[in-house]
């Protein structure tokens, strides 16, 4: 069985992003990570290698150099091997644009099972894992917090969150799912598995070797375009409340209804 | 004359959802103003009722009735709205970001060769019929004004609770259109065997108007009933920080936050919450904010509109007694 995980490194929740005064742009701090949910995503794939049976786990991304060091944090977990996409020409493309490369070069790879995050931390879109689905012909199934994978390994008994509760799916393999919090915790690479990370080949694949059109990828290929780059809103400065808690629980209670008019 | 204005019509519990029927309001607008049609979609079987009440809102409500599509099921809705789409060729379609939506609309933009824009906050039209969808980057640390240039139609998932309600509802005008369900089941790969949805007089955190969230502050899972109570009054969902629900105090679906849901409520009560940024960016929209925290120095306090210093097992008893009080419920 072939788990193909796709994973992305993203600016850290806590790295600052600050938008330049023009709106041309974001200037991001340089602290990224193996996104969040695609941690749970690799977990899931190495939990289902533990499982037993001729797993092989390969971790993808669309990427320069961040891309290694996702790729790298998905071998120290224990993933088989890494593939980094990476082409000038792959550059500024959005959702639409990286699942075609992503789908382009799985599709060669014969995999029974795509794992993915439920979203990037940096685009919170969610939109690049099905896509891969769609443009690969293959069922999607998102926010994924169980997989129970039939004996046969020709189908998986799936469990999705939804507002308040849950959907039980049967899906035919090969399938993408894309994980949600809940599914598992993700494990701390362990200090030989960096090691051996370090060492680790990365297989490269360039346009030419995906063999799509320069046309369809980067930003040639995108759907989306990004008119402008505005700030957060600032919220009023706070007002704090101090002192006797039956005194400050009725001033809130006044506040509420006379001047923010909420209750 | 430019394709329709499209709306997804998402129900639960024989309802329409209030994320559906904002965006109804909202697509009214916006089908006004590029002189468009506006249009309904409507999967189920068994919900005539339903179609007739968007007939309230919508110019044209297309109804599939067939048990086919009585749940949802990702493969079996795109490919008929898909069927549809090309047919009619509609240049802009709304729904709400649900978990539906966020499942189904990305592989239907796939289909059609066309983008999308998730998550939206706020949806303006520019003169030639482009719409300018604003979307958060980074957790919202940053915004991004977003148009599709490269094929139609536009879509544009929208948080719930962005735009208000449309007005009350108005004398039925518009006319509902059956279509037959022709899918071949040899060519649906997903089954959806159960829905499971335990009965909740609450609205999910995603559509509260009111939120009154935990953080670890609460100490035990049994302390939630201070919070429950406060609730009652205020009709009010109870949400729950990380560190809760990875104490076990509350359950996965209760998360708010980055890695948890992203809610946007009139108001939104932060109880015994550090104001950790992963909590933060599921939270900032909402409109008005109270943080309640015995620390003063806690980040919380940056985030809120109204901040109470104080112990939470003393304020929250108070403030319920006060809330009752003040809103007539005592
Ligand atoms: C990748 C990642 C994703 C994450 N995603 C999320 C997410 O989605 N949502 C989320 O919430 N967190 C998330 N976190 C965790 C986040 O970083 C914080 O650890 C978490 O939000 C802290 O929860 P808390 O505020 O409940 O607890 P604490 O930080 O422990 O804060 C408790 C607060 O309660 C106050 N307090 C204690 N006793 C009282 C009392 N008697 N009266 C009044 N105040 C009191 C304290 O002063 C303190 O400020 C994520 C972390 C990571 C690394
Ligand atoms: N550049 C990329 N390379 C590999 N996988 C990606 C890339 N971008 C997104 N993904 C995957 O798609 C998921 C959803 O991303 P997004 O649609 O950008 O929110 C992520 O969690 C990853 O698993």
């Amino acid at each position: 069985m072939h788990i193909a995980v796709l994973v992305k490194q993203v600016p850290d929740s806590e790295a600052t992003v600050q938008v330049k005064a023009d709106g041309s742009g974001v200037e991001i701090e340089d602290r990224y990570t193996l996104n969040f949910f695609d941690s749970l995503a690799v977990e899931e794939a190495l939990r289902i290698k533990g499982q037993g049976g001729d797993v092989v786990v390969t971790i993808i991304t669309l990427g320069g150099q961040k891309g290694v060091e996702a790729l790298r944090t998905g071998l120290a977990m224990g993933a088989d091997q890494a593939v980094l996409l990476d082409d000038p020409a792959f550059a500024g493309g959005d959702e639409y644009a990286t699942a075609m490369v992503l789908a382009a070069a799985l599709k060669g790879m014969q995999v029974d099972m795509i794992l993915c995050g439920k979203e990037a931390f940096d685009d919170s879109s969610g939109v690049v894992g099905p896509l891969v689905a769609e443009f690969l012909s293959m069922p999607s199934v998102t926010s994924v917090v169980k997989i129970q994978l039939a004996p046969d390994k020709g189908s998986a008994l799936i469990e999705r969150e939804i507002e308040g509760g849950k959907e039980v799916i049967k899906v035919s393999l090969p399938v993408l799912l894309s994980a949600q919090k809940g599914l598992n915790e993700a494990r701390v690479p362990p200090v030989m598995g960096v090691m051996k990370a370090m060492r680790a080949e990365i297989k490269k694949l360039d346009l030419a070797a995906i063999g799509l059109p320069a046309t369809v990828v980067g930003r040639a290929g995108s759907k989306e375009e990004i008119l402008r780059y505005h700030r957060h809103p600032q919220r009023p400065a706070v007002t704090m409340l101090q002192g006797e808690a039956a005194d400050i629980v009725r001033q809130v209670v006044g506040l509420l209804k006379e001047e923010a008019k909420v209750i | 004359m430019a394709g329709a204005v499209w709306v997804f019509a998402e129900h639960q519990e024989g309802k329409i959802r209030k994320t559906s029927l904002e965006l109804l309001g909202k697509g009214r607008q916006v089908a006004g103003e590029v002189g468009a049609p506006l249009i309904a979609m409507l999967l189920g079987s068994g919900v005539d009722a339903l179609a007739q009440e968007l007939t309230t809102y919508a110019d044209t409500v297309y109804h599939w009735d067939d048990p086919a599509v009585a749940l949802y099921n990702s493969e079996i809705y795109c490919q008929i709205i898909a069927e549809l789409a090309h047919k009619e060729q509609p240049q802009i379609f709304l729904a709400g970001a649900t978990f539906l939506a966020r499942d189904l609309f990305p592989r239907l933009a796939g289909r059609l060769k066309t983008g999308i824009a998730v998550d939206c906050l706020n949806l303006e039209l520019e003169e030639d019929g482009l719409l300018v969808a604003r979307r958060p980057l980074f957790g919202g640390k940053a915004l991004a004004d977003v148009v599709c240039r490269q094929g139609r139609p536009q879509i544009a998932l929208v948080r719930p609770n962005t735009f208000s309600l449309p007005d009350a509802q108005g004398p039925a005008h518009g006319t509902v259109v059956r279509l037959p369900v022709g899918v071949d089941p040899a060519h649906v790969k997903i089954q959806v065997l159960e829905v499971s949805r335990p009965p909740k007089e609450r609205l999910d955190l995603t559509e509260a108007e009111v939120i009154v969230t935990g953080g670890r502050g609460m100490k035990a899972a049994e302390n939630f009933r201070l919070l429950e109570e406060l609730a009652d009054v205020l009709n009010a969902t109870v949400g729950a920080t990380r560190g809760v629900v990875d104490s076990g105090w509350r359950p996965h679906g209760d998360q708010v936050g980055k890695s948890g849901k992203t809610v946007s409520p009139k108001l939104y009560f932060a109880v015994g919450v550090s104001g950790a940024i992963h909590h933060v960016m599921g939270m900032d929209t909402s409109k008005v904010v109270v943080a309640i925290n015995k620390d003063v120095q806690a980040p919380i306090f940056q985030y809120a509109d109204y901040g109470v210093v104080g112990d939470l097992f003393e304020v929250l008893p108070l403030l319920t007694k006060e809330m009752k009080q003040g809103t007539g419920k005592g």
